[in-house]
């Protein structure tokens, strides 16, 4: 194993965060946006893609997409619209400006047609990163700087047994150090009320986790659909409180500061869960993580640089923005899609290494990521992303901030 | 080498394969270390009883209450959808023991 880097060089943005990556991003505003988007920023490796489908906007979406564009990783920002759809890019440009990044914005409809837009939003690219490679001051970073997401998916027996707890083992370190550590997936505690709330850190803290665990419980009632997909229960977990076990053992064994939502970032250093379930309003619930991906997103918009996903059957996902770290706790996994998972957590299953080990070699792989080495997801350029319709209240920022 | 499987708890009456297991002898490591006989086969990341279960008793894994037991369950049989139901989630004894596919919603498939 190589060496753990203390401290390696990021990028210092105007709110005072500190990136590991220096990218461009095109965000597009509507589905009809989507192909010259992605035909901009093809072949680039440091230009990421993100949208909207609908042409109908959404308040959720809009703040998800602001908190990408104004994330520590992101240094300049291009947004594309087509013309007639309700999200502004125009008002996105004007809010990441006021961030301090460098920001553009054109319509399709008023720059011709596929191959002039595209050709348009490459020269701009091109000039975007031309200044954040001259401006961007390089800073020093320790692990106290990062703000690491964790989510899992494709869990199997292996996830609760290895997979989460050497996340947790690596969370306490991470803790301990004075950074950030962001879980998700409430309607993946059900079952673990009692347990959540001894882990609070504070009365308010319990009074959150309370109200997120109860909303989470209502939605799954309401919506009839708890946590579990037939990949977990073929790969042996049987109930949605057994997998919620698995899944909360990602948590490791520190308190929780509070519960954040979509587009909010931790208010201060420790552990945080961030609740992703939509708000009950007048359309009922809508749907709550729909795929992991989805989850990803939610865990980047609370300014995690770098994010971690524990899957025991295999994944291939990866994500634009932060890297993904992908673990599993099954070696059969690990060494059936070894091009594509980073971590092998099934050894502490096997007896070749301690959880706490695991947890150590997890924060080096981190460090690792954070000072430039690409993650395998990231090699393979991965950059899946998906932002939907959904409804939260305006966050009351009474626990977190906002990018 | 006999399969073996994982008990979290001391408490837990259930343990986790990790590796698959044929009827016959089995080892379980982690909070208690035993050996005893699977009755069925079980395979790699799925749960074995510790013990004799009757009737909706309460299923224990990481010490905490999983579901219960919808039918008496012998020690070293398999523990899955047909013999343990969730407290909270009334659709996943619906489906497939195997694959855990859906058979609720086969009539959409036309």
């Amino acid at each position: 194993m190589s060496e753990i880097p203390k401290s390696w060089s990021g990028y210092l943005r105007p709110d005072g965060r500190k990136g590991i990556r220096n990218l461009v991003l095109v965000v597009y505003t509507v589905e009809c946006a989507k192909h010259v988007s992605h035909a901009i920023a093809g072949g680039e490796d440091d230009t990421h893609v993100i949208g909207f489908p609908g042409c109908y906007d959404n308040a959720y979406a809009i703040r998800l997409m602001l908190a990408l564009a104004r994330h520590p990783n992101v240094g300049a920002v291009l947004a594309v619209g087509l013309g007639c759809e309700y999200t502004q890019p125009e008002k996105i440009a004007e809010t990441v400006r006021a961030s301090g990044r460098p920001a553009e914005w054109f319509f399709i409809q008023q720059s011709g047609g596929t191959r002039s837009s595209v050709a348009k939003g490459k020269e701009i690219v091109a000039r975007l990163r031309e200044q954040i490679h001259r401006e961007t001051p390089r800073v020093p970073m320790t692990l106290a700087d990062l703000t690491v997401g964790c989510e899992c998916g494709g869990s199997d027996g292996s996830s609760g047994l290895a997979g989460n707890p050497a996340v947790g083992a690596f969370f306490d370190l991470l803790v301990d150090a004075g950074g950030r550590a962001v879980f998700e997936e409430t309607v993946e505690m059900i079952g673990l009320r009692g347990i959540m709330q001894t882990r609070a850190a504070s009365p308010e803290a319990k009074q959150q986790l309370a109200a997120a665990y109860d909303k989470a419980e209502r939605y799954c009632r309401s919506v009839r659909q708890w946590s579990v997909s037939p990949g977990n229960f073929a790969g042996g977990l049987t109930t949605i409180e057994e997998k919620s076990l698995g899944a909360f053992s990602k948590s490791g064994t520190r308190p929780i500061q509070g519960v954040i939502r979509v587009a909010e970032s931790p208010g201060g250093p420790g552990l945080w869960i961030l609740d992703s379930v939509p708000d009950e309003h007048f359309m009922q619930f809508g749907y709550t993580n729909p795929n992991d991906t989805e989850g990803l997103m939610d865990l980047i918009s609370a300014g995690s640089q770098i994010v971690l996903f524990v899957t025991g059957r295999g994944s291939v996902i990866g994500s634009p923005v932060a890297p993904l770290i992908k673990i599993t706790g099954n070696s059969a996994t690990y060494r059936a899609m070894e091009e594509d998972m980073d971590f092998d957590a099934g050894r502490v299953l096997a007896g070749t290494m301690t959880l706490a080990q695991a947890g150590e070699e997890l924060a080096g792989l981190v460090a690792r990521v954070a000072a430039g080495e690409p993650s395998k997801p990231e090699r393979l350029g991965h950059r899946e992303y998906f932002i939907m319709y959904k409804h939260q209240e305006t966050p009351a920022l009474d626990a977190g901030c906002r990018a | 080498m006999k399969p073996r499987a994982f008990q979290i708890q001391p408490q837990d009456n259930v343990a986790t394969l990790i590796e698959d297991a044929a009827p016959g002898a089995i080892e379980v490591i982690g909070a208690a270390r035993a050996e005893f006989l699977a009755t069925e086969k079980i395979e790699r990341g799925h749960k074995v009883a510790l013990r004799d279960l009757g009737a909706n008793e309460a299923v224990v894994k990481f010490g905490v209450r999983i579901g219960h037991t919808t039918r008496p369950i012998g020690r070293g049989a398999w523990v899955h959808l047909h013999n343990l139901a969730s407290d909270l989630d009334d659709r996943s004894s619906t489906l497939d023991l195997h694959t855990g596919a859906p058979t609720d919603t086969r009539s959409a498939y036309v």
